[in-house]
């Protein structure tokens, strides 16, 4: 390494030494609440679509399809990037996440049309998530198959 | 009691995830993607049905149960219908989701407009 | 070929190169006058009350992010006329700029003004740039009156350079915040109480830093390649200027910028001032390390330091907007985040005349 290379491997490096960062600790404990509470209003869901004698995979579905459309109507109020700043991964973690990162390009890129804006833009973080979802899934899906093919 | 470990399970999974956010320079994105894998090999484990029987929707509501679920849906299908279950069982099981959130964002885009952040 | 005229005269020299990369004007351009239009944030802020128009709404009347960009320069445009009672047909040339690709927020803000265009790109820059530019036109006698706009919009920058806004997210503490307005500048001969005397344009310089939510320390060491730059072309000390402002640094950007510059035993503590640490309230508007954007440099000039300078409060400032030459594919794509910066002199001139 030359030493312009050096210096700026230094530079780089006193970067990240000075460059502020969030209270860790502050930020998980935000996570744990705002994450939490989501989950136990999941918890809410599945208990009371238990509870009319639906089976845990339907009531699995109520519970996701509810919480999606939460989360969709306070992305449309913009109050989920509010409790985002607050709750962090808390937010971003549960299927609330995944449903404010579909809803939030939907809205924002309607503008340039129902094909490339809405359309396209609908895909922007959801896409990959499903992609590689699929695609892992799929993957372990093949090694039980062929496990059990071997086995007969 | 089912309250309290869901509250638990689900806020430690994000707090654990916030380590990440803010030690990384990994985007939500990747996060997002890096949770619903982890979630599908968890459950190939056999590690993920037993926490969601503890949990409930603590394991369940996080992405990772996103994951787990579309390998369940696979492992399910590919029981009752053999090699076609490895193409069917993942977006059957995960349907509602996807579906919901695709519909309800689409709906969203009519009635409402961009906002400015604060 | 001699063409048959014989001996060719000598054109009048009008400016002259100085050092390495700085001119120095025979006749200082004056700067004229100055317009600032500025965002509801923006105006909650520090300078609020300086700004020559306040928005409300953020689409100023528009549909989308990118028609209120466009809208607001032109605002911004017509206020600076309206302020000097000259017409756009007095106007030789536009420089302007903005951040969304392909310049489309000038194009589409200044298509019905009829006036001869530069559209220019240089990242948040691109303020310090323009003036490089329309000084040295204004100086090498090719216009008597040019026009100078820069602006930015949070909406259309977010949405372009990040997330939709309605997408949840923490933003890092080392992140700035786009400034929404924009500045407009008219330079001419004479009649300006704040005059261009020298401009050092700036080359791109970069550490290979690839945080692009820390732009501050992506152009830090750019400004402080123009700002020494500046120096040793002039020779000159950090306390001939009354005030050395760099663009959006920020308060991470700044530091660095401050250690580079000590580093080469250049002290610039007591001069110096940041455009993006000015425009916003860190502890109440929730900004983290600052404003940034085309907007943020321009619209501080217009509002905070001209009328300074036009005071003589100020004597001589020297004016260094600073940017972030990055776009999605090159960050996608894994690359870093070269920084440019450049630098404008600016004098008080009691007189309103040539000197």
């Amino acid at each position: 390494m030359d030493r312009n290379e050096q210096r700026k491997q230094q530079y780089r490096d006193y970067v990240e030494q000075v460059t502020p960062k969030h209270n860790l600790l502050k930020n998980m404990a935000g996570a744990f609440l705002t994450g939490g509470t989501i989950c136990l209003l999941g918890q809410v869901i599945l208990n009371f679509c238990k509870a009319q004698g639906l089976d845990p995979d339907v009531a699995g579905s109520w519970c996701s399809l509810l919480l999606v459309l939460g989360s969709v109507i306070l992305t449309g109020f913009n109050l989920y990037p509010k409790i985002a700043r607050f709750g962090g991964a808390g937010t971003l973690v549960p299927i609330t996440g995944f449903a404010n990162s579909v809803a939030a390009p939907a809205i924002e890129y309607q503008k340039e049309g129902q094909i490339f804006g809405i359309g396209c833009k609908i895909f922007t973080i959801a896409g990959p998530v499903i992609l590689y979802g699929i695609i892992t899934s799929w993957g372990l899906g093949l090694i039980y198959w062929a496990f059990g093919f071997l086995r007969g | 009691m089912e309250y309290i470990h869901a509250f638990w399970v689900g806020g430690l999974i994000c707090a654990l995830v916030q380590i990440l956010l803010d030690r990384t320079k990994l985007m939500p994105g990747r996060v997002m993607v890096l949770l619903v894998c982890s979630g599908a090999v968890l459950g190939f484990l056999g590690i993920y049905e037993p926490l969601k029987a503890f949990a409930g929707a603590g394991a369940g509501v996080p992405l990772l149960g996103f994951g787990n679920t579309l390998y369940q849906g696979i492992r399910k299908a590919v029981d009752e219908e053999g090699f076609l279950g490895l193409f069917t069982g993942g977006f059957t099981a995960s349907a509602a989701g996807i579906s919901a959130a695709l519909i309800f964002s689409y709906l969203a885009s009519l009635v409402f407009q961009p906002k400015m952040k604060e | 070929m001699e063409g048959g005229t014989g001996k060719v005269e000598e054109k009048k020299k009008q400016a002259e190169m100085t050092g390495k990369q700085s001119i120095r004007f025979d006749e200082a351009v004056h700067l004229l006058c100055a317009a600032s239009i500025a965002g509801k944030k923006e105006g909650e802020g520090p300078l609020g009350d300086r700004f020559d128009q306040v928005f409300e709404d953020p689409f100023f009347g528009k549909a989308t992010w990118e028609e209120a960009e466009s809208a607001i320069q032109r605002a911004a445009l017509e206020k600076v006329l309206e302020k000097t009672g000259m017409q756009e047909k007095e106007i030789r040339f536009l420089f302007g700029g903005d951040l969304l690709g392909q310049l489309i927020a000038t194009s589409f803000g200044v298509k019905e003004l009829g006036i001869p265009l530069f559209g220019l790109y240089g990242a948040c820059s691109t303020c310090g740039e323009a003036l490089c530019l329309a000084a040295m036109t204004v100086a090498g006698g090719f216009a008597d009156h040019v026009a100078v706009v820069t602006s930015s919009h949070f909406g259309g920058a977010e949405k372009q350079f990040r997330f939709p806004l309605e997408y949840g997210n923490q933003r890092p503490l080392s992140a700035t915040w786009t400034v929404t307005g924009a500045g407009a500048f008219l330079l001419g001969k004479r009649g300006g109480k704040v005059r261009i005397p020298e401009v050092t344009p700036g080359k791109i310089v970069d550490y290979g830093v690839k945080d692009s939510l820390n732009m501050g320390a992506c152009m830090a060491p750019a400004a402080a390649d123009t700002i020494e730059q500046n120096l040793k072309d002039l020779k000159r000390k950090p306390e001939d200027y009354d005030r050395i402002i760099t663009g959006d640094l920020g308060y991470v950007g700044k530091r660095l910028l401050l250690e580079l510059l000590e580093e080469k035993g250049i002290r610039i503590k007591e001069q110096h001032m940041d455009c993006g640490i000015e425009i916003f309230d860190q502890e109440k508007q929730d900004t983290h390390s600052g404003g940034s954007g085309c907007g943020c440099s321009a619209v501080t000039l217009a509002a905070l330091i001209l009328p300074k300078l036009v005071s003589g409060e100020w004597k001589r400032v020297l004016f260094v907007p600073t940017g972030a030459l990055l776009s999605t594919v090159s960050y996608n794509e894994g690359q870093s985040v070269p920084g440019i910066a450049h630098a404008v002199v600016l004098e008080h001139n009691e007189t309103g005349l040539q000197q």
